[in-house]
């Protein structure tokens, strides 16, 4: 899984049937430090998450697709599976992490 | 599967309700000499691996094939802890 | 998947027996300010996209999915059709 920030949504009324009631939401990519990192993606939400959270993405079809339609063979590569609390790092890795 | 060491944890309360349970932590990979690569991935641990430990890391749909991850929406696991590493330096 | 504009079309005769009467579009991916964001690449269309519209596409094994799964070779796949641009909201712009 990577981490990421929810920074928006998106509205598509003509989609893959699968993707019915699904929550799309525009995610950018983050590092430990909050920073923007790699391009932004588009994720389908499973777990309430809004815009500002830092949250897991998972990258794999099976669990992406499970998690946002709760069956698995939909075309969803991304899917939010969890908003994060917080972050715990190693004493020497820690430079500043914020949420 | 990828070497890894073990950078921290991340504790998530609203989350998938597969990943109850399940430690989420975060691993950098890491070159043969055991010299950081740039990047991390948040990696369910299998294995009780702790801070400070290199681990193997597998990832893509693989990972659900590790022990206790049946059915969980995960792309990477720690499925070893490891020794050592022996490898022909050319 | 990633947001992308529809740039052009792709004609191909020779290709693929599963692609026939396949559309073959180009896109360009978008960052949330809907900038260029990396290359164009050629996705399969599977819902009925046109050059210039917002689109999203999925990338991977599961772009095969919304096609005979099998036998369709494609890791790029257009699955929908994004309402107009202002229906991308929170990107900065």
């Amino acid at each position: 899984m990577i981490l990421a920030r929810v920074i928006g949504n998106v509205v598509a009324t003509q989609k893959n049937e699968r993707y019915a009631n699904a929550r799309i939401m525009l995610c950018q990519p983050v590092s430990l430090e909050g920073e923007e990192i790699g391009a932004t993606l588009i994720a389908l939400d499973s777990v309430d998450s809004g815009v500002g959270d830092t949250v897991l993405v998972v990258q794999e079809g099976w669990g992406a697709s499970t998690a946002a339609t709760r069956e698995p063979g939909a075309a969803i590569d991304s899917a939010i599976v969890g908003v994060v609390d917080y972050i715990d790092l190693l004493a020497e890795e820690n430079k500043g992490v914020r949420r | 599967m990828i070497i890894a060491r073990i950078l921290g944890t991340v504790v998530s309360t609203q989350k998938d309700e597969r990943l109850r349970g399940k430690k989420l932590l975060i691993v950098r990979p890491l070159n043969l000499d055991g010299s950081d690569t740039s990047g991390f991935v948040i990696a369910v641990d299998t294995v009780g691996a702790g801070y400070h430990e290199r681990v193997l890391v597998v990832a893509g749909s693989s990972a659900r094939l590790a022990e206790g991850m049946k059915d969980a929406p995960v792309d990477a696991a720690i499925v070893g802890v490891i020794d050592t590493v022996d490898y022909v330096n050319d | 998947m990633q947001l992308a504009r529809v740039i052009g079309t792709v004609v191909a005769t020779v290709k693929n027996d599963s692609l026939e009467g396949r559309k073959l579009l180009v896109v360009q991916s978008l960052n949330a300010r809907l900038e260029p964001q990396g290359a164009p690449l050629v996705a399969l269309d599977a819902i009925g996209a046109g050059t210039g519209e917002l689109v999203m596409w999925c990338r991977g094994k599961e772009a095969s999915f919304p096609f005979r799964r099998e036998d369709t070779p494609t890791d790029c796949t257009i699955i929908a059709i994004v309402d107009s641009d202002a229906h991308v909201t929170g990107g900065g712009r």
